[in-house]
């Protein structure tokens, strides 16, 4: 197998990958190559130009500020997960990571790419969505910024000219105490999920949801958050009745329904989902010494 | 449209300068133009894991990066991994020992797979190895003996 003739261009900077940008035509970005290598292999895609990101190194780097972890574009999913700065700041990305594809796909794996690939199942993006992300798009037009919630259009696509490239991620962390989770539902470990939930909570004084953050994989063509949710949990003690209402809000989305599980069936496992991951979040919540 | 790239490589200690077709993916470069047939192919396309290999010591799939990609690149492949006089790596012997070979198919993938991950994780939980295999599939599906002989590698390593 192997995929139609193309040009390779393997730019060493952002400028001069800007460059190609604004020039070439039927052009792919390859990053980790972990999705567009089999997309090509399959001749599902068969562009003239292959510009190859991953010899660009300004592109590759996490930087944690106060309240912010900043991470290039072409930063390895298995950097991240190895990442002392992401352990700290962005524990539920550590987690969401373990149930990114397998190890050898994440050792080529990056953010960027899953993020301009945007598959509905993908974990990083509801990570990103979780913690309120700005992303920063480069093209010949300049540099603009786009907030997560505004960065899904449709099912796999996402807010990104063929003439732009993202090059980094913003991602707002939580400053106070408070406890994380990820959990999905694959057929096997590392396969796509029918459903996933990232969930942070931080409690007040009384052991109440002070802060609720929850994201929803797998279900809806884009990640979303599940705001509905968090503002009926925010201010109760989190107790089965409190999550029963938030699973509620599940019901009243449009899912995806494919071969894997139909609309009716990720609806109710996401329900399901999202009580655990309240119940660990708050678990460990409770428990801060666990907490990293 | 033939775009062709001159790249040299190290494979297996071995240093390497070849012209390739920029669409040659990394096994078929291994395969066909070095003759290193070790390195198995299934899926082509990401899944099975059969043709993992180590690229700068860590483990990737072979079937979804392209040579062009690897210029300058340390690679080592299953070819790789016995001694020069035939002794084999403790994790070739492991499989050899707790019956993780049955037909082959698989094994190289599975070998690299493993080596790499003992070399970060020496002392393993079984439940972490089922995870660290996870993304290599056996069609004999004995995944059993593969398990116990990682295992049994990561003792041996570990005595090394």
């Amino acid at each position: 197998m192997k995929p139609a003739s193309f040009k390779y261009h393997d730019p060493r900077s952002v400028k001069d990958l800007v460059g190609l940008l604004a020039t070439l035509e039927n052009k792919k970005l390859l990053a980790g190559g972990q999705s567009l290598g089999p997309m090509l292999n399959f001749r599902y895609v068969m562009p003239d130009h292959l510009i190859d990101l991953n010899r660009i190194p300004e592109l590759a780097y996490t930087r944690a500020g106060a309240d912010t972890l900043e991470i290039g574009a072409m930063t390895r999913q298995r950097a991240l997960e190895r990442s002392e700065d992401v352990r700290r700041a962005c524990p539920v990305m550590v987690e969401a990571l373990r149930s990114v594809g397998h190890i050898a796909t994440r050792n080529r794996g990056t953010i960027g790419g899953s993020l301009s690939h945007l598959d509905p199942a993908a974990e990083l993006p509801g990570v990103c969505a979780l913690h309120d992300a700005t992303l920063t798009v480069s093209g010949p037009q300049g540099t603009r910024e786009v907030a997560m919630s505004d960065w899904g259009v449709s099912f796999m696509t996402p807010d990104l000219a063929s003439d732009e490239v993202l090059t980094g991620i913003s991602l707002k962390t939580w400053r106070e105490p408070h406890g994380h989770a990820f959990v999905e539902l694959a057929r096997r470990q590392g396969d796509f999920a029918m459903a996933g939930v990232g969930c942070l909570v931080a409690l007040d004084a009384n052991g109440k949801a002070r802060r609720v953050a929850l994201a929803l994989i797998g279900v809806t063509s884009t990640p979303t958050r599940l705001s509905a949710a968090e503002k009926s949990l925010t201010g109760t003690d989190l107790a089965d009745d409190a999550i029963r209402a938030a699973a509620a809000e599940i019901d009243k989305l449009e899912a995806l329904a494919d071969a894997h599980a139909s609309a009716a069936y990720r609806k109710r496992i996401a329900g399901v989902l999202l009580g655990r991951a309240l119940k660990t979040a708050v678990a460990r919540a409770r428990t801060p010494e666990r907490r990293q | 449209m033939i775009d062709r790239r001159r790249i040299k490589v190290t494979v297996n200690g071995v240093p390497h300068t070849r012209e390739v077709e920029a669409r040659r993916t990394l096994a078929d470069f291994l395969r066909h133009d070095l003759g290193l047939t070790g390195t198995h192919l299934g899926c082509e396309h990401g899944v099975c894991g059969a043709c993992t290999i180590h690229l700068d010591g860590e483990a990737v799939r072979s079937c979804i990066l392209f040579a062009v990609q690897v210029d300058g690149c340390e690679i080592t492949t299953v070819e790789g991994l016995a001694d020069s006089d035939g002794t084999l790596h403790p994790v070739q012997q492991a499989f050899r020992d707790h019956h993780g070979l049955q037909c082959g198919f698989c094994t190289p993938g599975m070998q690299m797979t493993v080596t790499a991950f003992l070399a970060e994780n020496p002392a393993p939980t079984e439940q972490e190895v089922r995870e660290a295999i996870s993304g290599n599939l056996c069609r004999c599906t004995g995944y059993q003996g593969i398990v116990a002989a990682a295992l049994d590698a990561a003792q041996k390593l570990k005595a090394r």
